[in-house]
């Protein structure tokens, strides 16, 4: 039979609910993901290290795992909150069950609660630390475990998610461009998007030096998403200042934003419940376009979106704004003579999970090499 | 990009009748177009021949013409209103097939007018197959391997490249009318042959068969900036090979992981720009092949459908709102989300909870019909229920069809024996669901089920969820909160629970109830809680935390009437919409609560707030319960939703909710016969002779008693469900055989009233307020008595009474409304035999005919009665300027323009089982889907314009057919010579033709069917009309027909009329009318007016 579990979040509220996956207690911060697709990428997903992910969608499992769709190595969430697992999954990909996986990568995780509950709580008074337990089911003892955790503000996460040691993605078909991405937290779709186009990429951990990333001799400097807060990111940030300083294309996507963002010398701040799901509006400046992202951020750059700012490697700008909550979705470096020559997004546009139709800035990245833009 | 300033005004095209394939959906979406382009500021002109649409309500538009849709009437009001631009893809395949033919016909090049929404190649490009094919695999992607075909030989070489089976789809033709799947040459000539005809463009698909694949829709939404987002995705629980409108259907997509999800999304994405649908919506259905994921794009609608109705009920995206708007120049991202009013339409919704929706059928109206689910659409309405869980979900859904076969049930015995189960599972048909759960009970494992069905493992073994779930609830010692929590949590009703612990309803909601177990209600926001929703469309869930607002405002809870179904429809919801109008400028907060996404009364704009629940009594009890929780509740109005809200009136009353309007009791008093026949004997009005019965004995004595011919029916029914007019002993034994499906009981008694032949049948729509009767309106019927109302056409103000007449059934109805007790609507039908008014019978509700008689009469009922039953006098309603000052229906002015309503009937959708049409013999058992209004000076002109408005348009000349009844000799005469006159070729079987000899008539003589082609090749009537060689059929039926097994002569020739569309009537009532409607059209051109040009000739001023 089911075994209980139980749900508390810092301010004292809490959810009792079934054991899913592993069995034990865990904790870190709550925030809510309303995809309704694409468990598994979210799931592997290294930016949601020391979250406890809540899925809004109710039905979680169906599809099952399979052995194409992981974004990293591994589950990084620190705990799972569904309300309404599968029992079977069912789908020709499926190789086994989302339980099973959970209890392979001892994820704990607890179902059967108001997960809509839970999200308009953490909606309304933001995201918080959170545990989850199948061991201690005193609301109250629990609560004090949790508050005993750290905080998500001021954790330097990056060199917990990071690649122990480089590695490249070969480009596809003839190779174009070298690229080198810092591992912040990277989603395997990235290198493969940026690979699909030519790019063979380097894939370095996040403490890798000035010296070493420029021995490759890299067309282009990419910095992934990751966990975290974008304050502690004192060594990419101070890397990237070097890099433009050398006038290498840039490209950042979600806390490359925030870093590029910091290397220009603007600040970030914590979102009260982030931006989590895959039906995101942003709106490229530009063209006037809207795009639907998928995303998955708890802090954003802080820059004005009516004005440029002046920096020592060109002027830069908001290109992207979210359309529901005007947040700073992407950033443009241009050189006096107007052309880019450096950018990032807020969001993913490797997709997975998500819609594609960010896809063209990858390509855009390409551009950028090639001095066309 | 603001709106577009260099166009004022803009023509609206609606939908017509409801038919199958083409329901209150598109009220619906052009009632959002009409309300959205009127805001905006343009003159909004209106053509729908519905009268029970909200969008034909004269304050929806500036100019509402209520004239037929097709190209000639619409030309008229073109020429008369002079729009800028003509909306076309918010009225389904009737407004967009218009739009096309006023293209091609040069109409719209002429008054220059500009198609708004998609263009007229954009349309070509979504519609003609082999465009679609192209663009499919241009963005790289597959469609079903098939050919197109012009004729039966291209069908037939097709077969040979593709193999059985095929499935054959027409091109252009709505609800999927003349498809269907051929598995052998046999039925592919035959399915090819009608498709080719049904098909304006002769033109069918001959496809290669994916039966048995995952079946999903995408809603998709475009600007003219490019911008591009999916509203929904759909999944349908009935694989491939049931078209997707009678499927149960699942929102979002379930089974889907989000590589597959997105390489859809592409694809559906890919295909709106390429087709060219620049400014609007469209729906994309795909199928998977479950073994390896092969995709297969089936097809598109590059236009609002029932899945956009659907989907925006099950989204909270109001789709033909937004897609009205980017029409007329907006861009997603300028577009408020009016439930978050923070973020833009420009993003994709996200559910927190599941949809299910599921069909409703009416085979039983049709016994012939054949009842396998196929390719082409037979459901008449649908239900949908929100659940946080599929199987909350789909148990709600099951309940809300008012079917008690429908749901689950673990009453009983599981079947003994499994093998016919898993038999009858392999065939797609209505209440497929509740025979695998029985099939499950019977011990089938999900394999076996899965072989059988099809249906995706996860939805399988979801419904092993819900058994195993009733298994808990049975095994259990006691009815713990755990157990009754857990059950509650998967949708399992309080009378579900009552079956399997033996207990009653009642008992087990007292114990829930009493351990506090009570349903929160949770929002629709489109956003899964990302952000607040300022809009209180909620539905119910056994979960933990409630966002029901408190109120201060008395509520007033309207109950609405479910998913259409034949007798029950759009009608109802238009009174329900109209009674929350008024109640909420009256001061109330209007709380609706209704389960048809169809409707306008479920858009959230409606009322003040919405529950999309069931209408049983457990669930209105928990919402009248939560809204008590709220604020004050004034009242609650069963009044307008037809007979759902009304037969819950009592239980709820017991329950002690207060039921506003006439009581629950007064009901009673109309409803049972008794009771009913004490209030006109106190009254001293003649009823027919009538008695009651409960056994088969009894209501043969009461037969002899009475005299044959007499009307059998059930009482407690709408419709005339199982009604019958029986003339002999032997046929009253058949009638009650079939009402008691052979069991020889019945639940509620049998009523036997004399039938009278040759009467005129009266309809009156009344509203009393205990002092005042306001006459609303008098609707003569064409047709006599004996043909259900709601079939039969009727014409208002009578075309035959006389002022006394008038009078009398004006105290007649007060003395009924009186006696009864009614506060607010009631309808009284009369039978005018000879100098006696007969009353047939009353309901003390609104009608079917309420909105009809509102537009005829620019008299707005519905919301006058709402305002009675809370309390409102007649007297203050004149005062308020809601009704004229003086006067009412049955004093209308001689200006007052005749109404004429007909009914439209569904028989071109329903085959036989060996593939022949069904009958289309009107009796006492309603069969129509929907109507149409046809409005002018005189009756002949009105009558034309309702027949062109219900696709049946009089001939004004050519060859016209008659064979008639004995009985009905007499009466012929006179109209078939005027046809004659009118220089119509007359063509009579020999008994009819020789009458009309010795009347001075040339008719030819034409063969019988049962008499075979003659010695030189002369061919039957039934060829005749099989080849199309006739303009109008007058066949009135030898006796009646019943049982699906017809007996007479005509059956033949009028089925052969239906596959062929020609006119035909059955009643020498209507060949009169038809002569008048001839006339008319044949004296020279028929003008158009709109409803707000009639009001002053209506109101005599």
């Amino acid at each position: 039979m089911s075994q209980p579990a139980l749900l508390v979040l810092e301010d004292g509220r809490s959810f009792a609910g079934t054991s899913y996956g592993a069995t034990g207690s865990t904790f870190g911060e709550a925030v809510f993901t309303t995809g309704m697709t694409g468990y598994q990428e979210t799931l592997t997903d290294p930016s949601y290290h020391r979250q406890i992910v809540t899925q809004t969608a109710p039905h979680i499992g169906n599809t099952g795992i399979n052995d194409e769709d992981d974004e990293s190595q591994k589950i990084w969430v620190a705990g799972y909150v569904v309300r309404d697992p599968a029992r079977v999954p069912s789908n020709w990909r499926a190789k086994r069950s989302l339980d099973d996986q959970l209890k392979g990568q001892e994820i704990v995780g607890i179902s059967g609660i108001d997960t809509r509950a839970l999200t308009r709580h953490l909606r309304e008074r933001g995201a918080m630390r959170a545990g989850i337990s199948t061991e201690i089911l005193d609301p109250a003892e629990l609560l004090q475990k949790v508050l005993e955790q750290p905080p998500m503000v001021g954790a330097d996460l990056a060199s917990e998610v990071t690649t122990f040691e480089p590695y490249v993605v070969p480009a596809e078909g003839e190779k174009r461009f070298t690229v080198v991405a810092l591992d912040l937290g990277i989603k395997t779709m990235t290198p493969k998007r940026m690979s699909e186009r030519g790019i063979e990429v380097h894939v370095m951990p996040a403490n890798t030096s000035l010296d070493e990333i420029l021995a490759v001799n890299p067309d282009g400097i990419f910095m992934s998403n990751g966990p975290g807060d974008p304050e502690t990111t004192e060594h990419p940030t101070t890397l990237l200042k070097e890099l433009l300083q050398r006038g290498k294309p840039y490209f950042g996507i979600c806390f490359g934003n925030q870093v590029f963002g910091r290397a220009l010398g603007l600040g970030t701040f914590k979102l009260k419940y982030g931006h989590r799901g895959i039906n995101q509006p942003v709106l490229d400046r530009a063209t006037g376009k809207v795009e639907i992202t998928a995303q998955n951020h708890g802090f954003a750059v802080d820059a004005p979106i009516d004005s440029v700012v002046e920096t020592p490697y060109g002027t830069a700008e908001v290109s992207h704004v979210s359309l529901n909550d005007n947040v700073v979705e992407g950033l443009k470096l241009t050189g006096h003579d107007g052309r880019v020559l450096a950018f990032s997004v807020q969001y993913h546009p490797e997709a997975a999970a998500g819609p594609h139709d960010s896809a063209y800035l990858f390509d855009r990245f390409v551009e950028l090499m090639e001095g066309r833009n | 990009m603001p709106r577009r300033t260099d166009i004022d005004s803009v023509l609206v095209i609606g939908s017509g009748p409801i038919v199958i394939g083409q329901a209150c959906e598109f009220d619906y979406s052009g009632t959002q177009a009409c309300r959205v382009l009127r805001e905006e500021g343009f003159r909004v002109v209106l053509v729908n021949s519905n009268p029970a649409t909200i969008m034909t309500d004269p304050e929806f538009a500036d100019a509402t013409y209520v004239e037929p849709i097709t190209p000639e009437y619409v030309e008229k009001v073109i020429e008369k209103e002079r729009p800028n631009a003509l909306l076309a893809t918010l009225g389904g395949q009737t407004a967009l097939n218009a739009a096309i033919a006023l293209h091609d016909n040069g109409v719209l090049e002429k008054y220059g007018v500009e198609l708004i929404g998609a263009s007229v190649d954009a349309i070509q490009r979504g519609e003609n197959r082999e465009s679609f094919k192209q663009i499919v695999e241009k963005l790289g992607a597959e469609t079903a391997r098939s050919v197109i075909c012009h004729t039966i030989d291209d069908v037939m070489g097709a077969a040979e490249q593709l193999g059985y089976p095929l499935v054959v789809r027409p091109s252009f033709t709505m609800g999927g009318v003349g498809s269907g799947m051929a598995y052998d040459e046999a039925d592919l000539r035959r399915i090819a042959g009608a498709g080719l005809h049904a098909s304006p463009t002769t033109e069918v698909l001959i496809e290669e068969s994916i039966l048995g694949w995952k079946e999903y829709e995408l809603e998709v939404m475009r600007d003219k900036a490019d911008n591009v987002v999916i509203i929904c995705s759909i999944e349908n629980v009935d694989p491939m090979g049931v078209h997707t409108g009678d499927s149960v259907t699942v929102a979002p997509a379930m089974t889907l992981t989000d590589r597959e999800y997105q390489v859809m999304r592409d694809l559906a994405i890919g295909i709106i720009r390429e087709v060219g649908v620049d400014t609007g919506g469209c729906n994309i259905q795909f199928a998977v092949n479950p073994e390896d994921g092969r995709l297969i794009v089936i097809e598109m609608n590059p236009r609002v459908s029932r899945s956009s109705a659907l989907a925006s009920k099950a989204t909270g995206f109001p789709i033909a709102k937004i897609a009205a708007k980017v029409a007329i120049g907006y861009t997603l991202d300028e577009i408020p989300n009016d439930i978050t009013r923070q973020t833009p339409a420009s993003f994709e919704p996200t559910l927190d909870y599941v949809v299910v929706k599921v069909p409703r059928f009416a085979f039983e109206k049709f016994p012939a019909a054949d009842a396998r689910l196929t390719t082409h659409m037979k459901s008449v309405g649908e239900a949908m229920a929100i659940g946080r869980n599929y199987t909350e979900a789909l148990q709600k859904a099951l309940r809300s069809l008012e079917k008690p076969e429908a749901r689950f049930s673990w009453a009983g015995q599981p079947a003994s024996e499994l093998e016919p189960l898993l038999e009858a599972i392999k065939t797609p048909q209505d209440g497929r669901l509740r025979i695998v759960m029985d099939a499950i009970r019977a011990g089938a494992t999900p394999e076996q089920i899965f072989d059988a069905t099809k249906i995706d493992p996860w939805f399988v073994d979801q419904l092993y969820l819900i058994h195993e779930t009733a298994l808990q609830v049975a095994a259990a010692p006691r009815m713990t909160p755990d157990v009754i929590k857990l059950a509650k949590r998967h949708g399992f009703s309080d009378l579900q629970l009552a079956e399997i612990r033996g207990l009653t309803e009642d008992v087990v909601r007292g114990v829930r109830q009493a351990l506090g177990i009570r349903p929160v209600y949770k929002t629709v926001d489109t956003c899964a809680a990302e952000f607040k929703a300022e809009t209180p469309y909620h539905y119910s869930s056994y979960d933990e935390e409630t966002e029901v607002a408190p109120r201060d405002t008395p509520a007033v809870l309207i109950l609405g009437s479910g998913p259409n179904r034949i007798g029950q429809g759009i009608e109802f919801d238009y009174s329900c919409v109209h009674a929350s109008m008024a109640l909420r400028e009256a001061g109330y907060c209007t709380v609706m609560v209704n389960c048809n996404p169809e409707t306008v009364s479920t858009d959230y704009d409606t009322s003040d707030r919405l529950y999309f629940e069931p209408l049983t009594c457990e669930d209105v009890l928990e919402i009248v319960y939560a809204e008590l929780q709220a604020g004050p509740v004034a009242g609650v109005i069963v009044q307008l939703g037809g007979q759902t809200p009304l037969g819950l009136a009592q239980r709820l009353a017991d329950a002690g909710v207060p039921i506003v309007g006439t009581s629950p009791e007064a009901i009673h008093l109309a409803e049972e016969r008794g009771a009913f026949g004490k209030v006109l004997a106190d009254a001293k009005l003649p009823a027919p002779k009538h008695g009651t019965a409960m056994s088969a004995e009894a209501a043969h004595e009461v037969a002899e008693e009475i005299g044959f011919p007499v009307l059998v029916r059930p009482s407690y029914v709408l419709g005339g469900r199982g009604m019958e007019i029986v003339y002999s002993s032997a046929e009253l034994t058949a009638a009650l055989d079939r009402l008691s499906a052979g069991s020889g009981s019945w639940e509620h008694p049998v009523l036997i009233d004399r039938f009278l032949d040759d009467a005129v049948e009266i309809d009156v729509d009344g509203l009393f307020d205990g002092e005042e009767l306001f006459l609303g309106g008098v609707m003569e019927h064409i047709e006599e008595a004996g043909v259900h109302s709601g079939d039969s056409s009727c014409a208002l103000p009578p075309i035959t009474l006389g002022n006394a007449d008038i009078e009398n059934i004006r105290k007649s109805t007060e003395a009924i409304a009186r006696g009864v007790g009614v506060r607010g609507l009631l309808n009284v039908q009369y039978a005018l035999a000879g100098d006696v008014l007969y009353v047939l019978e009353a309901n003390p509700r609104a009608s079917r005919t309420v909105p009809f008689v509102s537009k005829a009469t620019a008299t707005p009922l519905a919301k006058a009665a709402a305002r009675v039953m809370l309390g409102a006098s007649i007297a203050a309603l004149r005062e308020e300027g809601m009704l004229p000052a003086t006067g009412d229906g049955g004093t209308l002015p001689p200006t007052t323009p005749i109404a004429v309503k007909e009914a439209v009937m569904p028989f071109n959708r329903f085959r036989t089982i060996d593939g022949s049409s069904v009958d289309t013999v009107l009796g006492p058992e309603m069969k129509s889907t929907g109507e149409v209004m046809g409005i002018d000076d005189t009756f002949g002109t009105a009558f034309a314009k309702s027949q062109a408005g219900a696709s049946q348009p009089l001939p004004i000349n050519g060859k016209v057919f008659v064979s008639v009844a004995n009985r009905d000799k007499r009466h012929m005469i006179f109209p078939v010579k005027r046809l004659a006159d009118l220089g119509f070729q007359i063509y009579a079987t020999e008994g009819t033709a020789d009458v009309l000899r010795r009347n001075g008539v040339e008719a030819v003589t034409v063969r019988k069917s049962s008499q075979g082609p003659g010695p030189n090749g002369e061919p039957t009537i039934v060829q005749m009309v099989q080849d199309g060689e006739l303009n109008l059929i007058v066949n009135t039926p030898i006796g009646i027909t019943q049982g699906g097994s017809p007996r007479i002569d005509g059956y033949e020739i009028r089925s052969a009329a239906v596959a062929r569309n020609i006119p035909c009537i059955t009643t020498v009532q209507g060949l009169a009318a038809a002569v008048q409607g001839i006339e008319a059209q044949r004296a020279g051109d028929i003008g158009v007016r709109s409803l707000q040009d009639w009001v002053p000739r209506i109101r005599g001023v």
